[in-house]
């Protein structure tokens, strides 16, 4: 295909994309209006299945089989870096000595902040049919607090709290507990992911039925699975090493086996 | 609440150009998570709490501590290929 066919074929493609883009936003609702039809649809459903968070109730309950996708996607993502950041054959994984000690106030700041963000985490987690929040958003904060040991204190501190292998399985674990939970709602109601446990009375906090079940399993594959990912990159910018260096030394320019 | 939008969407507009123009990737990181947590700002204006948690857990968080980590892994002497 010459330049001339490619701009031509662009520009029809984007001429017609931009045209019923504009023709699309002219007859979008006001910003702000008091009209919202998916709102009146799925605030009724959520408190129907006494889901206080209506946003929680959508993500798990009415529209569970996206969130499934999403989560295997989330899933996949983690694997895909896992296997192209492993250490290739011409690295070895070497242990630095302490590379000097952080600030006073930054260790106090740390260790202050560690178990608080760990419980603003899980109740993030456990809370997340009742107020804003669920099992990704406390997942991410459980993944990525746990890492303020590394900034408050060594890498070395952090793999001896952290290690990478059982959260590899608990990962896997809650991808499967999810689609677990769906097949039983298969098996027991009428399809993939439907609410079958009794939803309790309204906000309170064994309600909802499957959604604070599904809340939780996903908290703990988000959680394992930030985790695994920053485990992968932490490895690659602080303990991998090429151990041939003399073909390092001579050639830099030579093709490697794995070119990064 | 029109007021608060207007103004936390002036922040994310002045955030995401000062992202663009930083120049070192390192800076630009940083700014990044500037960026990411103006985003949370606003979803929190527009009334959507679930998102601004997962906006600022993941682009004040996770994405910037990954380029980081990335700009450290490639910049590296005896390492870069």
């Amino acid at each position: 295909m010459t330049r001339t066919v490619r701009l031509v074929v662009f520009g029809a493609g984007a001429a017609v994309v931009g045209i019923l883009g504009v023709l699309a936003i002219l007859v979008l609702p006001a910003f702000g209006g008091p009209a919202h039809a998916y709102r009146d649809a799925a605030v009724p459903a959520a408190v129907a299945h006494g889901t206080s968070n209506a946003v929680s109730s959508i993500n798990f309950d009415l529209r569970g089989l996206d969130t499934f996708g999403e989560e295997t996607i989330f899933l996949t993502s983690v694997v895909v870096i896992a296997v192209v950041l492993r250490s290739a054959s011409d690295e070895t994984e070497q242990r630095k000595k302490s590379a000097g000690r952080p600030l006073d106030s930054t260790v106090f700041g740390g260790l202050l902040f560690f178990p608080i963000i760990l419980i603003v985490g899980l109740d993030v987690v456990t809370h997340g049919h009742l107020t804003p929040g669920g099992g990704f958003q406390g997942g991410v904060i459980l993944g990525t607090g746990i890492h303020l040991l590394y900034v408050a204190g060594t890498y070395r501190l952090l793999e001896r709290v952290r290690p990478v292998r059982p959260f590899e399985w608990s990962e896997a674990i809650g991808a499967g507990a999810f689609a677990c939970l769906g097949i039983s709602g298969l098996l027991l109601g009428a399809s993939f992911l439907a609410n079958v446990i009794p939803v309790g009375s309204f906000g309170t906090l064994f309600s909802a039925g499957t959604v604070p079940l599904l809340n939780g399993v996903v908290g703990v594959e988000v959680a394992s699975g930030v985790v695994v990912l920053l485990s992968k990159f932490f490895e690659q910018a602080i303990t991998v090493r090429p151990a041939h260096r003399r073909a390092a030394k001579t050639d830099d320019k030579s093709s490697s086996p794995r070119e990064r | 609440m029109t007021p608060f939008i207007v103004v936390a969407l002036t922040l994310v507009l002045l955030g995401g150009t000062a992202t663009v123009l930083t120049g070192q990737p390192e800076r630009q990181a940083v700014m990044l998570s500037v960026y990411g947590g103006l985003l949370g700002v606003l979803f929190m204006t527009l009334s959507a709490p679930d998102v601004a948690l997962s906006q600022i857990g993941v682009g004040t968080a996770i994405v910037p501590l990954v380029v980081m980590l990335t700009i450290r892994r490639m910049q590296s002497p005896r390492r870069g290929r």
